[in-house]
């Protein structure tokens, strides 16, 4: 059995980070991977990116790199409404105001995906899908037969994702499956205030995915945050465990399932 | 007159499929109405459960991932409900009305879709202004009244539809405007409010009313590369009607814009040759929420 540790969007909570590292050692993981999105509602950008490096893991850009090493003007996040919009740019530009140029350099070195076997199942791994790094897949508007197109149209038998900042899985038709890791980097919109990462065990074609919450020093996050006089609703979030901002973009079964 | 040197557009991935749901049936008659709806149209005539079926069998096999319903206005078709239903068994569902016909019981029925699927259910209800006034003389007299009913049927059920507004309400473009347009819907009773801004196409109706395209208003294969169209919505939606299955939710009313009668039959790059392609591209228009 081959035990895979996933770890979505960071968003800068450097706390969450090292404890979702000190978690995955505790269950043993062989491997973990990163799935892109270092930075964005959180402070101090570069120790994530610097801790990442120092313990040697290995990952992928998100949209947040991929904008950052090219030096572009906005996060490129997908958003489509003016109120996402408005406080996606506000967290960029605090990002790439506070990201060193070496870390931009080093972003732009990440891969945009990775692709390896583990049991007998081909893994992609992708930022937001296979098909575009910032398309969202939200659980409630991906249904099973686009997620098997995508499995087909990129020979993969296990797609991992992250870039909605919700987690959830799906088990499609002969052995494929979709695993959206969630984030380390804010809480799941659900009233609590840990974070969350994926655990993933292969034996031979079988796959058992488990979500692990994990709990932080999220006041430590939010004096940091407040320090960096960063906007008021994304350290609501971190404290209530509820989305204040970057919502609009929710679909209707999940925009339910929150409280703003 | 069609653009003779119009850019191409492939068909990316069937990602939406459009049903238009009531044909060109509506109970009220928009003056800015793109394919001139009526209670008297009957261009394109009501699509029943027996139609829509084998398009969705069709769709799984392509990994179409949502589907949306329009008309016309859809909660004229009886069937509407099962056919929701039936879809929602396979992907995502959303569905365009004017709101009039929203009764309590079918806002009940509709919420018990919505808590059944695993897959989202969304509205879209539509308004043409900031008030009654404006709104009814797009619409037409007393339709406000009744809109607002819907709306608090919807309330009470717990359902939160998008608001869709076009250009027609002066200013809701801006900045000033959306934010005075959020605060309207929030005062109907939705705490978290939700809005889409269309802009108007110079067909059908709206021709009459404002104008119609002129022959500059095209787009030209120097202007525009086919790798620029992909960001089109006609990369990556088809709309089925009675007629047969269009390039677009927009372009119904023109015989060239049908591709087929079978989804398959489509799968083929599109002339942009339409002065609501320049539209399209210019206000980058999707009509997905």
């Amino acid at each position: 059995m081959t035990r895979l540790a996933f770890i979505g969007g960071m968003y800068s909570n450097y706390h969450a980070l090292v404890a979702t590292l000190a978690d995955i050692r505790a269950h043993g993981a062989d491997a973990t991977y990163f799935l892109g999105d270092l930075g964005a509602f959180g402070p101090y950008p570069d120790r994530v990116p610097e801790l990442l490096i120092e313990r040697g893991i290995a990952g992928i850009q998100g949209n947040y790199e991929e904008s950052l090493s090219t030096r572009a003007d906005d996060c490129h996040c997908g958003y489509t409404d003016p109120r996402d919009n408005y406080f996606a740019q506000l967290s960029y530009d605090y990002t790439f105001a506070h990201t060193s140029d070496a870390l931009k350099d080093w972003m732009g070195t990440l891969p945009r995906t990775i692709r390896f076997e583990a049991g007998g199942l081909r893994f992609l791994l992708v930022h937001g899908s296979p098909r575009r790094i910032n398309e969202f897949l939200w659980r409630s508007t991906s249904p099973e037969p686009f997620l098997e197109k995508l499995c087909r149209d990129f020979a993969a038998d296990a797609i991992v994702c992250t870039h909605t900042g919700l987690h959830w899985y799906r088990a499609l038709p002969d052995h494929r499956h979709i695993i959206n890791a969630g984030v380390i980097g804010r809480p799941a919109n659900d009233g609590r205030t840990n974070v969350w990462y994926a655990l993933v065990d292969v034996d031979g074609v079988n796959l058992r995915v488990e979500f692990v919450p994990v709990a932080y020093d999220h006041h430590r996050l939010a004096d940091e945050m407040q320090r960096e006089h960063l906007p008021e609703p994304f350290i609501e979030t971190i404290l209530s465990g509820w989305w204040t901002t970057c919502l609009e973009i929710l679909p209707a079964k999940e925009r339910a399932a929150g409280k703003f | 007159m069609p653009s003779p040197d119009a850019p191409h557009v492939p068909l990316v991935a069937l990602d939406t499929l459009w049903f238009q749901v009531a044909g060109t049936l509506c109970n009220i008659a928009c003056t800015h109405c793109f394919i001139s709806c009526s209670p008297t149209n009957h261009a394109h005539e009501l699509l029943t459960l027996a139609d829509v079926e084998p398009l969705l069998a069709e769709a799984r096999v392509l990994g179409v991932r949502e589907y949306y319903f329009t008309g016309g206005e859809p909660f004229l078709n009886r069937e509407l409900l099962p056919i929701l239903e039936a879809t929602l068994r396979q992907g995502p569902a959303t569905v365009l009305t004017n709101g009039m016909l929203l009764r309590a019981d079918v806002c009940r029925e509709l919420r018990a879709l919505f808590d059944a699927s695993e897959y989202s259910l969304d509205l879209r209800v539509s308004l043409d202004g900031f008030d009654a006034a404006s709104h009814d003389a797009i619409r037409g007299a007393g339709v406000w009244e009744r809109v607002m009913t819907g709306l608090r049927n919807l309330v009470d059920a717990g359902l939160n539809p998008a608001i869709t507004v076009t250009t027609a309400a002066e200013g809701v473009a801006t900045s000033d405007g959306r934010a005075r347009f959020l605060e309207l819907i929030r005062n109907f009773g939705f705490a978290r409010p939700r809005l889409k801004v269309l802009p108007l196409f110079r067909i059908g109706a709206e021709e009459t009313r404002t104008r119609a395209y002129e022959d500059w208003e095209r787009l030209t294969s120097d202007a525009l590369t086919s790798d620029d169209a992909k960001v089109l919505q006609c990369s990556s939606c088809r709309m089925v009607t009675s007629r047969g299955v269009y390039v677009c939710p927009i372009l119904i009313d023109e015989p060239g814009a049908r591709m087929g009668a079978t989804l398959a039959e489509t799968l083929r790059p599109f002339p942009l040759r339409y002065g609501a392609c320049h539209t399209c591209w210019v206000d980058g228009v999707t009509c997905t929420t």
